[in-house]
């Protein structure tokens, strides 16, 4: 009887850890928002540097989990000096009057796909246009903390990212997945 | 007299390889100074395309000159431009790889990977570094000067034994067979 209570106990204590916690605080030092942007078929590295994050995902209730994404435009790295000029002007993202670009998707609206897969619907904000996206993504998990891993697909014509000349999409691809991958803490 | 000429491949690389560097001097320097565009991006491409094209000729030229020595010059040239000519054609060998290879490397610590027609990737000998590929855009540029003065060099000197010393010498590097008239 008393070796079963302690076998309740320890389980118990240990359930937190165990089984699946509710995870929303954002580690920065060790999350990080990038991109790949093609140049004349040349793949080029760029990310954001600075972003909130307002996300609430438990594995074995994903349809409880919700997500807003704000990312701080301005913060932008294109990968080189010239880009980074080029990328802030009007034609591109218009920072001084966009300089948020938001992911939000509602509570109800991720779904698990099977394993560690999930898949997220929401909304895309960039220089003001919106676009439905379904973003896929992936749970795993490093000591107590969660890992989401997964990539925004972005067709940045859409949103009016490179206009005029610019818009020629041999040049520079229309397709710039944005990759994301958010460690965050139990709430 | 007949000249003794280059193998026809030496003197088929020799004309794409100056087709190629010809080109690409003033493009180099026409697109460098663009305000960044769709065409600029296109240049550069196309630039980087057609310079590493040179480095891989160059390469083929410098494997099959080691097993195909060209005709002796001709025994009236005096020492001291014998020795000239091989002393210009060894450095303009040397800057048909340097000039290529020091515009992959500042890419490359730009950033950037150079992919050979938009299809091939080649290796990125250097991490990103923004300063050293600013570094390397100077010695891509002098090293440019340096060639530019060389082939200049190099096109007098054919022009003098075509027109002055009418000795053949521009025979040896043609394509057509001509019985030269001296
Ligand atoms: C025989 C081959 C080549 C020749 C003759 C050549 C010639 C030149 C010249 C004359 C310039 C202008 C220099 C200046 O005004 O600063 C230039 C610039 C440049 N070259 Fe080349 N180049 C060659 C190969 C390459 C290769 C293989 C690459 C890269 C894979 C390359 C990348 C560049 C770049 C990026 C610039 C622009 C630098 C800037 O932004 O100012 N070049 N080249």
């Amino acid at each position: 009887m008393l070796k079963r209570s302690i076998v309740v106990l320890v389980l118990s204590l240990c359930a937190p850890f165990v089984s699946a916690a509710e995870y929303g605080l954002l580690v920065p030092e060790r999350s990080r928002i990038a991109f790949t942007s093609k140049q004349m078929g040349v793949p080029v590295e760029g990310e954001f540097k600075r972003y909130k994050v307002d996300v609430s995902f438990d594995p074995q209730r994903p349809e409880t989990g919700r997500a807003r994404i704000e990312v701080e435009v301005d913060s932008i790295d294109a990968g080189s000096k010239d880009a980074n000029d080029e990328v802030r002007s009007k034609g591109w993202f218009d920072v001084k009057r966009f300089p948020v670009a938001a992911f939000v998707a509602e509570a109800g609206s991720v779904r698990a796909l099977g394993g560690n897969r999930f898949e997220a619907r929401g909304k895309m904000s960039i220089k003001g246009r919106t676009r439905d996206v379904v973003v896929p993504f992936t749970y795993g998990t490093e000591g107590t903390e969660a890992v989401l891993e997964g990539s925004i697909p972005i067709l940045r014509t859409q949103y009016g990212i490179g206009e005029g000349a610019w818009s020629d999409t041999s040049v520079v691809a229309d397709e710039v997945p944005v990759r994301f991958r958010l460690v965050l803490k139990p709430r | 007299m007949s000249v003794e000429r280059y193998t026809r491949t030496a003197v088929l690389l020799h004309w794409l390889v100056a087709l190629l560097v010809l080109g690409l001097f003033p493009l180099g320097l026409y697109m460098a100074d663009l305000p960044l565009s769709p065409t600029k991006l296109k240049l550069y491409s196309y630039h980087k395309w057609a310079g590493v094209t040179v480095f891989a000729l160059a390469l083929l030229r410098l494997l099959w000159r080691l097993r195909h020595a060209p005709p002796p010059l001709p025994a009236s040239q005096p020492a001291w431009q014998r020795r000239a000519a091989h002393a210009g054609h060894l450095l303009l060998y040397g800057f048909m790889f340097a000039v290529p290879l020091s515009g992959w490397l500042m890419s490359s610590a730009y950033g950037f990977t150079t992919v050979w027609f938009g299809v091939l990737p080649l290796p990125d000998l250097l991490d990103k570094n923004e300063a050293l590929g600013d570094a390397l855009k100077l010695v891509h540029r002098y090293l440019n000067y340096a060639f530019m003065a060389l082939v200049a060099g190099h096109i007098l000197a054919a022009f003098k034994h075509q027109w002055i010393d009418r000795d053949g010498t521009l025979d040896r590097m043609s394509w057509v067979k001509q019985e030269s008239s001296c």
